[in-house]
């Protein structure tokens, strides 16, 4: 039996791992017979790190995902031109023509430019926030100290602007929104972020309307110009749909797939950003590894039951010295009927916590400088578990101590309270001890063996005695 | 009399000393004077009239003779009928050298079985497993446990010594972290406390590293003067970013950065694994991310740090060194090197290729007792496998369907109570012998008191069965002086080389760690200083990914349960649970549960749960402790029958190690009515 010949457009996140995954479940190709299409010149990289690179603490070799061995395994600089559904074929960049049994479309998304005048990609001092390329490019044009303006207060824009701010360049956001991350956010979450990178540095320019771009000028806005070097944009991204929809595969915001990643011809799927699943936020590294898992499981034949049923949003921040959490449904109010809603807003301190809770489940929450809340509460929502009753201590991140409290002296030391855990010596034993004639920290301790195991009590022992020297 | 000797239980081997049946602590480095309360009422099983002094046929007592001639009957009959692997021997990791190293040469030579192993596979294996590995050697810790007197900061995973070895927790003076889903007795005395979901230690470790990494804490010039292998290792951990390792393990991004930069800044650091992140089914990739971590931080090889694993039982090194272990040949030989038999068979006096190879591993070696294929017939020596093994239930019916099952204790056990022939045997005061303590230090242990009579030794049980399968009693003595002498020429030139070591310089008190290759060799008290056991002298960074547990929580089993213990119990409880002080102090087994999980199951404090998982049930009073996950319960493991918590437990192996999954199951929780 020779194996089935499938063709993967795309080498990214989505792409990369769908190859790994493969290769694990059929390491000797008797199965499957991969070919890889790569239209960026490098090996794959994890472009959830590039925030790291703009930031300074990763190289661009430290983002790679694969090996020199893999230079054998994929092609690189070509794409997939167009599609023949009908033979089964793909026609790549350069010309050439390579039969499928399964097309897999790993084709990612782009960067999107809004319609501002001057704003052209290829206008000097405008970069996209997208490829590892971009982030070279960036790298090269921010000097310390210049002013840059990052287009678009999202996650991508704000972890541009904390890593570029932290290269000693003057980062204005401007956002055409109230506040910042509004998908994520509410207003007030909004604002504590933006309070709490105003100290690290950042300006922004909310609610603006961009009027145009000059080079070496910076951005005009209804109210004057954001002087900038060069414009950061991170406006949000277009998942990349042309070849399939040009092939007439059906394509709405992305290209439509079902639980089997299929799209609507049987033969081809797609996974990642480019694809469109009704359970899974577009631009999620999570969704897109959760799917290449799938359908690896489907096309080797390992799991044909595997079906990819969506994934839980959860958005975290990753920018120095800024901890934020979101996920879910927030945009609810405190004080509504149909779901508990819990706040904490303490924006001098950089703090937010809001929790949405419906059916005594997590249902949203956003958790700004508050990260033990916001791992506890991550883990409630993924697993679909009851949130605990002490709701105070699960918004605080941590159980309120309710055993064990220290008492403040000896005398209100409860009897049965654990003295020496090593030799199971409570306090009354330690009492009778000494009623009985052991009235000495010694002499306790040989009588009871407290003491003698770490030692770790003997203060504790001391205290007890030097209490029954007074009272008896 | 008063004897200088060490502590019958853990591997600590705190330093007491004797009088009749007196204990009393004494100055020894590990312990410093203190002993916890299993090791000052040891001496109450000497005289406990639970001891058994007569040997038991189909439980009826009998003449050594009548048992020993029943034995040798049966093992004939069982090899002549399905051949020489139809015999299984199952050793246990608190045996003395002597007796590890007997054992595995009776085995291959009078027997000629391949089937043997320990239960040490149920303890050390992962950990062992990893350190050969990364860095070719496996010495639980490769330095004195002094040592960490000196350190600033101490990471220890998965391990509760405040329970388990409490006078230890006298050389964790500052700065320690703890890694364990619950908020024990030694989490309670962290700076630190880190709590992961059952079973994803594994991804923890790769987002340290990841920190390590990315906030610039790393020692490259370590790394690159004496590693191998980062670049394959970090292209995995780069894919583990604290906030998706956070979502994974429930441990904050925060706290995992917090962890990188004080191990970091730390003048002298350490990193010690323990049972609770290595028995698992990925319980060596896990230990070898921890030592991950260790080598990027340039830890191990150098004086005032390193990474280490804390040793079980009390002879839990030494009996996984000279041949036990189904795998292994003495000096911590591998059974299937070529030059390593030729030796061996050599000391021994009989052809290399009469030696067998390997066989299974401890957990398919019981699960294949009595089945066509398997052996029809067991030997059991220090072990209790009834309620230390996994899936616990399931190892009762295989023992059950055995054609032989002999048992060599010194009390009875659930184990003894299955066994066709018991043999009552000597225990630690009672005879001579040597133990290899959890810093690699080889002890020497007096007699102190006249055995019962009626029991032998191990020693001389092995010697009568070799006499009786029709070998030269020479080839087994029973003097244990004579025996360690054997092992020490048997293990030169090995990894664990003890040649240089006599009963009289451990007599002389010299304090020796292996290896000691000559008779003028002071010991290896700080192995890897100047290179690690590979051939090119480096360490390995292993590349390894996070696999989560092997059974996933679901609808009918919606909890995590992970198992333990407690200062009270010694492993399967068979001796603690004879001592009327250790029972008074925890008699019954229980179950640790979040408030709101009890209440969900309609339970309150001190009610008796039934905890059902996929291979069984127990039960156990609850006692509800608000530090707990919500998703976790928590059963000690060293009480039987129905309250046996190995009955959940899941047989799930690692692929290297073999060790089963103890600490991660799911289950539900209900009332018993």
């Amino acid at each position: 039996m020779s194996p089935r010949s499938v063709v993967v457009a795309g080498y990214g996140m989505a792409g990369a791992r769908f190859a790994e995954e493969i290769l694990r479940r059929d390491p000797d190709g008797e199965h499957v017979a991969l070919t890889i299409l790569g239209e960026e010149k490098h090996l794959a990289y994890n472009r959830v790190l590039l925030s790291g690179v703009v930031g300074g603490s990763m190289k661009a070799e430290h983002v790679t995902l694969h090996g020199g061995e893999w230079r054998s395994r994929v092609r690189l600089g070509v794409s997939v031109a167009s599609i023949d559904r009908a033979t089964r074929k793909v026609v790549l960049s350069d010309g050439e023509a390579i039969s499928y049994d399964a097309l897999v479309l790993a084709t990612g998304s782009r960067a999107w430019l809004p319609p501002v005048e001057g704003l052209t990609p290829d206008a000097p001092g405008v970069y996209t926030f997208r490829t590892l390329d971009d982030c070279e490019q960036i790298l090269a044009a921010a000097r310390p100290g210049a002013p840059v303006a990052v287009l678009g207060g999202g996650l991508l824009g704000i972890e541009a602007a904390r890593g570029l701010v932290g290269r000693g360049c003057q980062v204005t956001v401007v956002h055409p929104v109230g506040h910042l991350m509004e998908r994520q956010l509410d207003a007030g979450a909004g604002a504590v972020l933006a309070r709490r990178l105003s100290a690290l540095g950042v300006e922004f320019r909310l609610d603006a309307r961009v009027n145009g771009y000059v080079p070496g000028d910076g951005l005009k806005l209804d109210d004057g110009l954001v002087p900038a070097d060069i414009v950061v944009v991170t406006a949000g991204v277009k998942p990349e749909t042309s070849v399939a929809s040009a092939a007439g595969i059906e394509v709405d915001r992305g290209i439509v797939i079902d639980d089997c990643l299929r799209t609507n011809d049987p033969r081809v799927y797609a996974i990642g950003d480019c694809a469109q699943h009704s359970g899974a936020a577009a631009g999620l590294v999570q969704s897109a590894w959760e799917q290449a898992e799938v359908l690896a499981d489907l096309l080797t034949g390992t799991n044909v039951a595997a079906r990819y049923r969506g994934t839980p949003v959860v958005t975290r921040l990753k920018a120095r010295d800024v901890d934020l959490a979101a996920l879910g449904d927030v945009h609810v109010d405190v004080g509504t009927d149909e779901a508990e809603v819990l706040c904490l807003n303490d924006p001098s301190r950089g703090r937010y916590a809001k929790l949405v809770i419906r059916q005594d489940r997590v249902a949203g929450a956003i958790l700004i400088g508050a990260p033990d809340a916001a791992a506890t509460i991550t883990q409630l929502y993924d697993g679909r578990m009851p949130v605990p009753s002490d709701r105070l201590a699960v918004l605080l991140g941590r159980a309120l101590p309710s055993e064990a409290t220290v008492a403040s002296s000896p005398a209100e030391l409860p009897g049965a309270a654990m003295v020496c855990r090593c030799n199971s010596v409570t306090k009354s034993q330690l009492v009778t001890a000494w009623r009985s004639g052991a009235t000495g920290v010694t002499e306790l301790a040989s009588a009871t063996r407290a003491t003698t195991g770490c030692g770790s009590c003997r203060e504790v022992v001391c205290g007890i005695a030097e209490w029954l020297s007074t009272t008896t | 009399m008063t004897v200088e000797t060490h502590c019958p239980y853990c591997a600590l081997q705190c330093g007491m000393t004797l009088a009749g049946a007196e204990v009393k602590p004494r100055e020894f480095p590990t312990n410093r004077g203190g002993l916890c309360q299993k090791g000052w009422t040891s001496g109450a099983l000497l005289s406990s009239p639970a001891r058994l002094t007569t040997p038991l046929l189909h439980g009826k007592p009998v003449t050594w003779d009548t048992a020993l001639d029943f034995v040798a009957e049966r093992i004939e009959r069982i090899q002549r009928q399905h051949g020489r692997d139809g015999m299984a021997i199952l050793g246990g990791g608190g045996l003395t050298n002597e007796k590890s190293y007997a054992l595995g040469k009776f085995a291959r030579v009078a027997l000629r079985t391949s089937q043997i192993d320990y239960n040490g596979r149920f303890c050390m294996s992962s950990a062992a497993a990893a350190g050969n590995r990364a860095f070719g050697v496996d010495r639980g810790m490769p330095f004195p446990v002094t040592d960490l007197d000196d350190a600033d900061v101490v990471l220890l995973i998965g391990a509760n010594p405040a329970e388990t070895m409490p006078p230890f927790m006298q050389h964790l003076k500052a700065g320690l972290i703890v890694v364990d889903p619950r908020r024990t007795a030694t989490a309670e005395r962290a700076m630190l406390h880190l709590k992961p979901s059952p079973g994803t230690d594994l991804a923890l470790a790769l987002g340290i590293l990841h920190s390590v990494f990315v906030d610039g804490h790393a020692d490259k010039q370590y790394m690159n003067d004496r590693t191998t292998g980062f670049d394959e290792a970090w292209r995995i951990a780069a894919a583990w970013w604290p906030e998706r390792v956070e979502r994974v393990t429930g441990v904050s991004a925060t706290d995992q950065r917090t962890v990188a930069r004080l191990l970091a800044n730390a003048r002298n650091a350490y990193i010690l694994t323990a049972r609770g992140t290595e028995q698992h089914a990925t319980g060596t990739d896990t230990v070898n991310a921890w030592i991950n971590l260790a080598l990027s931080l340039g830890l191990p090889g150098k004086r005032g740090s390193g990474y280490g694993c804390l040793t079980g039982q009390g002879n839990g090194q030494g009996g996984r060194e000279h041949g036990q272990k189904t795998d292994q040949l003495p000096g911590y030989r591998k059974i299937d090197d070529p030059a390593a038999r030729e030796y061996v068979a050599g000391v021994w006096g009989v052809s290399p290729d009469s030696l067998p190879g390997p066989g299974r591993s401890a957990y398919e070696l019981l699960d294949a007792l009595g089945r066509p294929h398997g052996p029809q017939g067991l030997l059991v020596f220090g072990s209790n496998p009834v309620v230390s093994a996994p899936r616990s239930a399931h190892v009762a019916e295989r023992l059950a369907d055995l054609d032989l099952l002999v048992v060599a204790d010194f009390v009875p056990n659930e184990t003894t109570a299955l066994a066709d022939v018991v043999l009552p045997v000597t225990q630690w005061a009672e005879e001579e012998g040597t133990l290899t303590n959890l810093e690699g230090r080889i002890l020497h242990r007096r007699p102190a008191l006249r055995p019962p009579d009626g029991v032998r030794t191990d020693l001389e049980v092995l010697q009568e069965l070799a006499i009786r399968l029709g070998q030269p009693a020479e080839r087994f003595p029973t003097d244990a002086e004579t025996v360690f002498a054997e092992l020490g020429r048997a293990s030169k030139g090995g990894v664990a080389d003890y040649s240089g070591i006599t009963y009289d310089r451990l007599r002389a008190g010299e304090a020796l760690h292996w290896p000691v290759p000559s008779a003028d060799h002071a010991g290896t008290p700080r192995l890897f200083l100047d290179s690690f056991g590979h051939p090119d002298g480096k360490a390995r960074f292993i590349p390894v990914d996070h696999k989560g547990p092997a059974e996933d929580v679901d609808a009918d089993f919606p909890l995590r349960a992970t198992t333990g213990r407690v200062l009270a119990h010694y492993q399967s409880g068979a001796q603690t649970r004879l001592i009327k002080e250790l029972t008074d102090a925890v008699p019954e087994s229980y179950v640790e549960v979040h408030p709101d999980t009890a209440a969900r199951s309609g339970l309150e404090h001190g009610d008796l749960a039934k905890v059902t998982s996929r291979r069984g049930e127990v039960q156990a009073r609850v006692r509800i402790v608000a530090s707990m996950r919500p998703d976790v319960v928590f059963l000690p493991f060293h009480f039987p029958g129905d309250n046996n918590a190995n009955r959940l437990t899941n047989p799930a192996l690692d692929p290297s190690s073999r060790m089963p999954e103890f600490k991660v199951c799911a289950v539900r929780l209900e009332g018993t009515t």
